[in-house]
């Protein structure tokens, strides 16, 4: 057996796995009957019907014939510097606040991009800083942590 | 008559100078986003829903947002014509001809055209809107359970037959969207499901935070894939105001554009992009000279523009009448809505009818700010796209880090974005569309909720789906269109009405 469609292979599983996974955790829910559906019915045959769709992808992109696609690249750097900047920046925003998740943020995620420079994403960062605080904090009264805690009184 | 008065209650609302301020904020903001790629009404909408938990008044709140989504649709084309770029997805047929059109120096009879055919098909819409919108929400008032339930799966059946792609994989990701809607306190029961002793997920799954996640952050890695420099084409637009010739070819085109647009709009998850595809396809077909298509022809512009404003306003029938979200933009108003206590359905018109009528006639309004605006301002829009994409993706980023915080003042919103960013990012990269999936999502809980009540009311008995009348004829429109989909002839011709997108 040959994987012809990457793609479709590949979404087939995802949805396959997906479905019943939510089959098996509602398991512990109580099923109950059409007329009175417990919490369980409903997912249960949403869960049911996915596996079934996912099947429906997967058994094609096995076939013999038919052009080989092929997963596009995908780029890993790209995806964990923009991911791990909004991690990071979620993890120090209550302590450290604003300011310093703000710098945080736009520091880790400029990396991602293929021309850098470390000039234009200080400047970036101010401005986006003196803007978010005119907007945000002074304009909509948004409630976050703005100074670290060590600074609050 | 009826009409007038209520047409004269929605002038008095939208006429105070707080609804004219945010509508003005609205379209402006909306016209921003449509200028610049990478950014689109979703995303924007999204990021600003915390912002008007401050707002006193929810008809506000809604009057800005509204004007964001259509004003998108404007900046759209602006950056269709003068670069070249679809500045959102519902103005990519723009380009083929504007583009061509400004390239022979007629670059300001094509902006005007384009907002001329916004305009035109906007006020058309308005008035749509304000007509079929009451008697529609008197049949929705005959609907039980059960008609809300056809309705419900005919919306997300129509929401995987207008998105590209395999229909099977699209049915799939509705599925998995209404499952993932499954997750928090049952409401019926008590329990909380799938939440595993998380104590925010028993709330269940912030809309926001998926959507910001699956649309906003997926973009804005699958834009730095790409590592295109944006070439700025910042030519004089002179001679603003088009021949009456050019005029006298594009109206016919913006009547056509803008009944489509209209009829598509009202559609579930037809919306503004349907709309603009199939415009110009129709253009290209009856006309006399279709070879002039692609290289300039004026309908090529004038079609599409006013289909997408049309399907834009006319999108929002079935969310202000029946309550139910056809697209993900209109699911973000029904939650905002939500934030301040108004439950969408057919009950708002005569119980917020200030908020109805208010909401409909600022649109006309924001209509008129968006020609007056647009076009004096264009020299101004193209100098912003000429701030480079390594610049504006980590402010984007910073806006809706801050916006996700602002749903609960709670960093949890911030962290759920991620996982959602990643399986946007993977769906995108096998050939899933995420649109669907944002449906079933919003929809999930009240699809179940409608399924147990009509199940309960019958004993358990199936048959009720399709012994009601309505119900029935919900559920065998939703069968037919499954059924053309899959027949070959109908398939082959879909691909090919999709192809050249993204």
């Amino acid at each position: 057996m040959r994987i012809r469609n990457h793609r479709d292979f590949w979404a087939g599983v995802l949805f396959m796995v997906t479905g019943l996974l939510f089959m098996a955790l509602s398991r512990q829910y109580t099923l109950g009957t059409a007329a009175k559906m417990g919490p369980g019915y409903f997912p249960t045959i949403l869960g049911g019907l996915m596996a079934l769709l996912g099947l429906m992808i997967l058994v094609p992109s096995l076939a013999k014939r038919g052009p080989e696609v092929r997963v596009a690249k995908m780029d890993f750097k790209a995806i964990l510097l923009v991911l791990v900047a909004v991690a990071v920046y979620a993890a120090t925003l209550p302590k450290l606040g604003f300011i310093v998740s703000l710098f945080l943020l736009i520091g880790i995620s400029s990396l991602a991009s293929h021309e850098y420079k470390l000039k234009t994403t200080l400047i970036s960062s101010v401005v986006l800083l003196v803007f978010s605080w005119l907007v945000f904090v002074k304009g909509l009264e948004l409630q976050f942590p703005f100074l670290p805690f060590f600074l609050t009184r | 008559m009826e009409l007038l008065d209520n047409l004269a209650l929605g002038f008095a609302t939208a006429g105070t100078f707080d609804n004219l301020l945010y509508c003005l904020i609205g379209v402006i903001l909306g016209t921003l986003i449509g200028v610049l790629p990478g950014i689109g009404p979703l995303a924007t909408i999204a990021m600003l829903l915390p912002a008007t938990y401050k707002m006193s008044d929810p008809t506000t709140a809604l009057i800005m947002l509204a004007g964001i989504y259509y004003g998108a649709q404007y900046g759209g084309s602006t950056t269709a014509i003068l670069v070249n770029l679809p500045g959102e997805s519902s103005s990519v047929v723009t380009t083929l001809d504007g583009y061509q059109m400004a390239r022979k120096g007629q670059a300001g009879p094509a902006l005007a055209i384009a907002a001329i055919a916004s305009f035109f098909a906007g006020t058309v819409a308005t008035f749509l809107l304000a007509a079929f919108a009451p008697p529609l929400a008197e049949i929705a008032f005959k609907f039980g359970p059960a008609e809300y339930f056809a309705l419900m799966v005919l919306g997300l059946i129509a929401a995987v037959v207008l998105a590209h792609g395999s229909v099977i994989k699209a049915l799939a990701m509705v599925i998995f969207g209404l499952l993932l809607g499954m997750i928090g306190t049952d409401v019926n029961s008590g329990v909380a499901r799938f939440s595993f002793d998380v104590p925010e997920l028993s709330d269940g799954i912030e809309f926001v935070a998926v959507a910001m996640g699956m649309f906003g952050f997926a973009e804005i890695i699958l834009n730095l894939e790409q590592r295109e420099n944006r070439e700025v084409f910042t030519s004089k637009v002179t001679n603003l105001f088009p021949r009456w010739s050019d005029f006298k070819t594009a109206f016919p085109a913006i009547l056509r554009g803008t009944g489509l647009g209209s009829l598509l709009g009202i559609l579930p998850g037809g919306g503004a992009v349907l709309a603009s595809f199939s415009a110009y396809a129709i253009e290209k077909k009856i006309s006399k000279t279709p070879e002039m298509f692609g290289k300039g022809a004026i309908q090529g512009v004038a079609a599409p523009e006013a289909a997408n404003n049309a399907g834009a306003q006319t999108s929002f029938i079935p969310m202000l009448t029946l309550g139910i979200p056809t697209t993900p933009v209109m699911a973000l108003m029904v939650a905002a809505m939500m934030i301040h206590n108004i439950q969408p359905g057919p009950q708002v018109m005569t119980s917020n009818p200030k908020l109805f009528w208010g909401l409909i006639v600022s649109m006309w309004i924001g209509n008129l700010f968006l020609v007056i605006l647009n076009l004096p301002l264009v020299g101004m829009w193209v100098k912003l796209l000429s701030v480079p994409y390594r610049i504006m993706y980590p402010a984007i980023l910073l806006f809706c880090c801050i916006g996700a915080y602002s749903i609960n003042n709670n960093v949890f919103d911030v962290f759920m974005t991620i996982p959602f960013a990643i399986l946007g990012y993977l769906f995108k990269k096998l050939d899933c569309e995420p649109a669907p999936m944002l449906l079933g999502f919003v929809l999930g809980k009240l699809m179940e909720e409608y399924l147990r009540r009509a199940m309960t009311i019958s004993r358990g008995d199936w048959s009720v789906f399709v012994t009601r009348p309505l119900s029935a004829t919900l559920l065998a429109c939703a069968a037919v269109l499954l059924v053309i989909v899959f027949l070959p002839s109908i398939s082959k011709k879909r691909e090919e009405a999709f192809a050249g997108d993204d």
